[in-house]
């Protein structure tokens, strides 16, 4: 506590002889945060974008995916990927504007990389986080098997992962250039006095 | 400078550049050589919360204990702020348990000093309040159904609360580690077993928050201790809970929570991505389901309305099915991005009747009818359901929820 407390004083001490640099005044705020190097940066960031960036060596087949998910995921979701209590994964590409629209991660994901994303971050429910990076690739090349988005004899790692196109690629508009707002009625209906 | 003593004028603005105190303690704050055991494991289920006055949220069964949510019966409640025992939960893999003195917020990505700041850091920051409400986007979305939910408000649409928030602006920690012109979006993610994440547009930082305290008190678990993001308006899977990490990206990192989930279908096939501002939307929660009429004559119709644009300009109420409106009287404050409470006499002459009531906002925009919003999206779309409701009174004075 007491290196705290010379920090904050030091800060004041900084700010009110104007040694901050700045015009703007005197800081009122305590600049608290602490460097965090390179190291700890690589081991907290476990996030892949949706160009692949962040993918991890390593690389798995849709055999090895399919015995992964047969231990390890088809309890909850289902025999390839359909009919458990938990969110169907495969199936429905094309459905989007018919009646009853069928949403996997085959009609609807637009970006294949989100696949290793949220498999390593979430799952399985049990034991988030457990599962090899081996056994995530493995995953995503039998889920995307099962509807044909890639072959059934596949390898799958960062480059060919990042290299698949989504049959929904292009479903989604951003409302960014809408404020994010998506859901405006300006016009008041003619009924209101 | 205002008085002596060291006191800064209460405007003091941040000095950008200022030299890093945090940097001359010197060394990292210390972190685990791997993800933390509460994002390893499922957290704590749902709860009833509560205090003791027989009053709980409302928790269904679930497939999986920890995933899924909890509503506030905001048709046994009164006012505009939500009690910290019953505001709604939403988890994707339960409540983790999260020790505060290993936890730290990290800020990296397009910045100039990547850093950590620990929650008892973040206490001795300037303290920025206010009243927000949270709301599910997912939050009435049984009015999707082809027949109206006979349930009470509160199951209907308790994905909603609200309360007072402090913390520390995000801007304040986005200045201090420096953001790159390049940067354009953040990512947040939570230290909760499903590492939630989303991205947030930087257009929304300036009113956003890190929020530590609710009501008054240290967050509860099950809302994020000790940290989370606070985005007013916004819809509540964004305001990520139990925040870890912020990393500055130049566009969105199309997460599952931001693709799969938390996308709005429309007929033609497309959806919309990142529709994060809440509607314009008003509820009548006396008399609503559950709470029938006992006898004819003077009542007051009340409820209440929000808009995640800013304040409530007007509340108008009909009683007739929607032929004629009338103004509410609105309950001040009427605060931007929260609750506004409104009332509304009336007197029952016994005759069956249908009650409604459309909210206005102050930038213009009116809570559209189910039939419009219906028509805006796909079959089964669920997300920002903020059409107006209606509840059917019948001669016995029994209410029934309908679609008028």
């Amino acid at each position: 506590m007491f290196m705290r407390e010379a920090a904050l004083l030091l800060a004041a001490l900084l700010g009110a002889t104007g040694c901050s640099g700045g015009d703007d005044g005197p800081d009122a705020t305590p600049h608290l945060g602490r460097p965090a190097p390179a190291d700890v940066v690589r081991r907290e960031d476990i996030s892949i974008l949706s160009d692949g960036t962040g993918l991890p060596p390593g690389s798995g087949t849709v055999a090895q995916g399919r015995a992964t998910f047969s231990a390890k995921c088809a309890a909850c979701h289902g025999e390839a990927g359909v009919g458990g209590a938990a969110e169907r994964l495969t199936g429905g590409i094309g459905t989007l504007a018919a009646p009853q629209p069928v949403r996997s991660v085959a009609s609807y994901w637009p970006y294949a990389p989100t696949l290793f994303d949220y498999i390593r971050r979430a799952m399985p429910l049990t034991a988030p986080q457990s599962l090899t990076d081996d056994e995530v690739y493995g995953l995503a090349a039998y889920l995307l098997s099962i509807d044909g988005i890639v072959g059934a004899d596949v390898r799958i790692d960062a480059a060919t992962l990042s290299q698949v196109r989504m049959p929904n690629r292009d479903g989604f508009v951003s409302l960014e250039p809408r404020a994010f707002d998506g859901n405006i009625d300006r016009v008041p209906s003619p009924q209101e006095k | 400078m205002v008085a002596g003593g060291g006191l800064l004028h209460r405007r003091t603005l941040l000095a950008a550049g200022a030299a890093s105190a945090g940097a001359l303690l010197g060394g990292a704050a210390e972190v685990g050589t791997r993800s933390p055991a509460w994002m390893l494991t499922p957290g704590a289920p749902l709860s009833r919360g509560g205090s003791g006055d027989g009053i709980t949220r409302l928790v269904p069964d679930l497939p999986f204990a920890g995933s899924g949510s909890s509503r506030t019966p905001i048709d046994l409640l009164a006012g505009t702020i939500t009690p910290s025992a019953l505001h709604f939960e939403r988890h994707h893999n339960g409540v983790p348990a999260i020790d505060a003195d290993r936890h730290a917020l990290l800020i990296h990505g397009l910045v100039r000093r990547p850093l950590l700041f620990r929650y008892d850091d973040l206490l001795r920051y300037p303290r920025h309040t206010r009243t927000l409400f949270i709301e599910c986007s997912g939050n009435s979305g049984s009015i999707a159904a082809p027949e109206p939910e006979q349930a009470s408000a509160g199951q209907i649409n308790g994905l909603l609360s609200c309360s007072e928030w402090s913390g520390v602006l995000l801007s304040t920690l986005l200045d201090e580690a420096g953001v790159d012109p390049a940067a354009r979006w953040m990512q947040a993610e939570g230290a909760d077993a499903a590492a939630m994440t989303r991205s947030i547009p930087l257009s929304l930082r300036d009113d956003a928050m890190i929020a530590l305290l609710q009501n008054g008190a240290p967050l509860r678990p099950e809302q994020g201790y000790p940290m989370r993001l606070l985005l007013p308006g916004v819809e509540g899977n964004a305001s990520v809970k139990w925040l870890r990490r912020l990393r500055l990206l130049a566009a969105p990192a199309f997460s599952r929570d931001e693709t799969s989930k938390y996308t709005d279908l429309h007929a033609d096939g497309t959806a919309d991505a990142f529709s994060l501002r809440m509607g314009a939307k008003s509820i009548i929660l006396r008399p609503s389901f559950g709470h029938d009429l006992r006898a004819r004559g003077a009542i007051e119709i009340s409820g209440l309305a929000w808009s995640g644009r800013g304040r409530v300009r007007s509340v108008a109420v009909s009683a007739d099915g929607g032929r004629s409106w009338a103004d509410a009287a609105l309950d001040r404050p009427v605060l931007p991005q929260a609750l506004t409470a409104w009332r509304i006499p009336w007197r029952w002459s016994g005759a069956p009747t249908t009650l409604m009531s459309r909210a206005t906002d102050e930038t213009g925009a009116v809570q559209p009818t189910r039939a419009a919003w219906r028509a805006r999206y796909a079959p089964g779309q669920r997300y920002h359901a903020n059409a107006v409701q209606s509840w059917a009174v019948d001669s016995r004075g029994r209410i029934t929820h309908v679609y008028a």
